[in-house]
């Protein structure tokens, strides 16, 4: 099989390649701008807005401990169910004995990556339990049997006929090149499915310590459903979901909205407390958390790189990221995609076989200036690579390092050097040596300046 | 064999030592925290009662929410029979407290006052959802609904039209005056589910284009009365 690298190279130049779906991207993610942009101006401060965003991340992170156990008693005091897992086979098999436990046959699901991170959806669908996705991206990502293009855009790399092809399909409706009548096709397809399903199952945007009570945050009105309407609640959560306060969630929640999607809330953000409770119309009888690990307190351990588990998920990097908006989403390979995938994913499965993704970035800092949670990324990256090359040295480097260091070092030898090198240069281009050659096919060499910049230096100096 | 807790809040403890430094921020040159809390940048909500009733007006209207403003209920009882008749409803689900027993008093289609263990089927059926409400939020246009006083989890959701009813004072700055004015409301006891609703459902999934009543109700109006 082959790496994650060379698959990455293979994809990402294939999907490059594509210059009218790299067109349709970027009109998609048009109207995001224009949105986004005329949300922000109405801040009062956008930058003061995300230092306190920042700030409340950093708190909660930096005191996970306490704020993870504050967390677990506040929900167990409000009658939930809180269950530790080390890694993704652990949370997997927690829900699935949650699943069994209460008879259930269907299950339903609103949108959550975390459960893409540990395929929740095969482990339940191996055990012959009905997994349905009901947000409208993931259903029809779900019918394509295809992951999410975009963690927050599951499906926008998709043209309305491929959706009215899938549905015609699938579903046995006839075509339309309506976008609202693709989604009251599935809007009455899934309707049902909250009222029979036993088991609803979600992702946690954030988890209040003070209070004990998720918070899910939602366009659609699916989350609403499938922790309304089944008699069992699971919510999947990272352990770096907390937040310390109610009221931090007063400036996140409406940056969430803004930075993801230009909106000034989302339109469903709902804190749950316990299932249901004596005195309330309807509501689970039971209601579980399940804080997931998997490698989260290895990116802990990190100093440097701890603000990654900062993120929101509100996915502003991708948006504003010259790389996704040309390779797309699938090329990363990853649960996660764009720069903040890139950051994480080499620390979740291992910096040697992700580290290529380091060097998926041109650099700009579009992704740092967009975080709302001054997430350090595109340093991130860098950090990254030299990590890479302290575990992992390639030997042409060190060799080549080792020489340069000592040749510069000798001013004498650099100068003879430098001109032995401008005088070569015209030849490079002809020579077949293998970086150089694949970095000019796409690229002008520059011609060499007659003299050394430090000659040059000395003769302008008056 | 130690816990999985114990094991993860260990691993926590031990990735904890090393200390991260802050993030750098705007308002970080000196003091080292920010100067005033988070709340003072975001938008705008108004200072006055009438302010925040503007700034609540034009993000509903942004937002494709419909606002119907009365002086009194028997004006909100009135408005609501309209818009029954005009959008020819069979049958309204609502929970019963004084506000909504007045408005739905007059009205021409079935009211069905949803109690506990009620019919899911039954109110998926239903053509409009009627709800109070906790708090309204200026800043975002929201409107915030709990599951013990506003009719539990479902009727705000399920129905294709949602109908706040509502009483001017109700309507706050930002989502800090709406967590306070509930906890001042229900103490340390809090409903089991707390849902700010900003405008009708929707989605952009398919190519970016809005889609209005994606999963929920595909209209939100609110009467606001005083």
């Amino acid at each position: 099989m082959a790496s994650p690298r060379d698959r990455f190279l293979t994809d990402a130049t294939q999907a490059t390649r594509d210059a009218p779906q790299r067109d349709f991207l970027r009109r998609a993610l048009g109207g995001y701008y224009e949105n986004r942009d005329l949300q922000k101006a109405r801040y009062r401060d956008w930058e003061h807005a995300r230092d306190a965003a920042a700030m409340a991340k950093w708190n909660a992170v930096n005191r996970l401990d306490r704020t993870l156990a504050t967390f677990a008693a506040n929900f167990e005091r409000n009658g939930g169910r809180v269950h530790w897992a080390r890694d993704g086979a652990e949370a997997r098999a927690i829900i699935s004995r949650i699943c069994r436990e209460a008879g259930a046959k269907a299950v339903i699901k609103s949108k959550c990556m975390t459960t893409e991170e540990i395929h929740l959806n095969d482990a339940l669908e191996a055990e012959g339990y009905g997994v349905v996705e009901s947000d409208l991206g993931e259903f029809i990502q779900q019918l394509r049997k295809e992951p999410p293009f975009h963690f927050v855009f599951p499906c926008m790399h998709l043209k309305r006929e491929a959706i009215s092809e899938l549905f015609t399909r699938h579903l046995g409706t006839a075509a339309t090149d309506s976008p609202e009548e693709l989604t009251m096709i599935a809007r009455r397809h899934l309707r049902q499915l909250y009222v029979d399903a036993d088991v609803g199952i979600s992702g946690a945007n954030f988890l209040v310590a003070e209070t004990g009570q998720v918070s899910i945050t939602e366009n659609e009105g699916n989350a609403r459903l499938t922790c309304a309407l089944p008699r069992v609640h699971i919510a999947l959560a990272g352990i770096e979901k907390v937040v310390d306060r109610l009221d931090d969630l007063a400036v996140l929640l409406p940056m969430l909205a803004t930075a993801g999607a230009g909106q000034p809330m989302t339109c469903y953000n709902t804190l749950y407390a316990g299932p249901r409770q004596p005195g309330e119309p309807d509501g689970p009888t039971a209601f579980h958390v399940v804080l997931l690990d998997n490698k989260r307190t290895a990116l802990l351990a990190d100093p440097e790189q701890r603000d990654a588990l900062h993120c929101i998920r509100c996915g502003a990097c991708l948006n504003v990221c010259p790389i996704f908006k040309n390779i797309g989403g699938f090329a990363y390979g990853t649960t996660y995609q764009g720069p903040i995938g890139s950051v994480l994913t080499p620390h979740l499965r291992g910096l040697r076989s992700w580290n290529h993704l380091s060097g998926a970035s041109s650099l700009c800092g579009a992704c740092t200036e967009a975080c709302p949670v001054r997430i350090d990324l595109h340093h991130h990256l860098l950090r990254n690579r030299r990590n890479a090359a302290r575990a992992h040295a390639n030997v042409f480097d060190k060799v080549f390092h080792a020489a340069f260091g000592w040749v510069i070092a000798r001013p004498r030898l650099f100068a003879l050097g430098g001109r032995a090198f401008r005088a070569s240069l015209p030849m490079l281009r002809r020579l077949p040596v293998p970086y150089l050659r694949t970095w000019l096919r796409t690229r002008e060499l520059p011609g060499a300046p007659a003299r050394s910049f430090r000659d040059q230096w000395r003769d302008s100096q008056p | 064999m130690s816990s999985a807790r114990d094991d993860i809040l260990a691993r926590i403890r031990e990735a904890l030592r090393l200390p991260a430094a802050k993030p750098h921020m705007k308002s970080h040159d000196h003091a080292g925290s920010p100067a005033k809390p988070g709340r003072a940048w975001l938008p705008d909500a108004g200072e006055t009662p009438e302010q925040r009733l503007k700034v609540l007006a034009d993000n509903l209207l942004k937002l494709k929410a419909q606002l119907i403003r009365v002086t009194d209920m028997p004006s909100a009882s009135a408005a609501l029979s309209d818009l029954a008749t005009s959008k020819g409803w069979k049958r309204l689900a609502y929970h019963a407290n004084d506000d909504t027993r007045t408005a739905v008093a007059t009205l021409s289609c079935e009211a069905w006052a949803v109690d506990q263990d009620f019919d899911k089927q039954r109110l998926e059926g239903c053509d409009a959802g009627l709800t109070t409400c906790e708090a309204i939020v200026a800043q975002t246009g929201s409107i915030l609904v709990s599951s013990s006083d506003n009719g539990g989890r479902a009727l705000s959701i399920l129905p294709h039209v949602h109908v706040v009813i509502a009483r001017a004072d109700q309507v706050v700055g930002d989502l800090t005056d709406a967590f306070a004015l509930t906890r001042k409301r229900h103490g340390d006891r809090l409903p089991s589910m707390l849902s700010f609703i900003t405008g009708p459902s929707r989605t952009g999934d398919i190519e970016r284009i809005l889609v209005l009543g994606a999963h929920g109700p595909k209209e939100l109006v609110l009467i606001l009365v005083g």
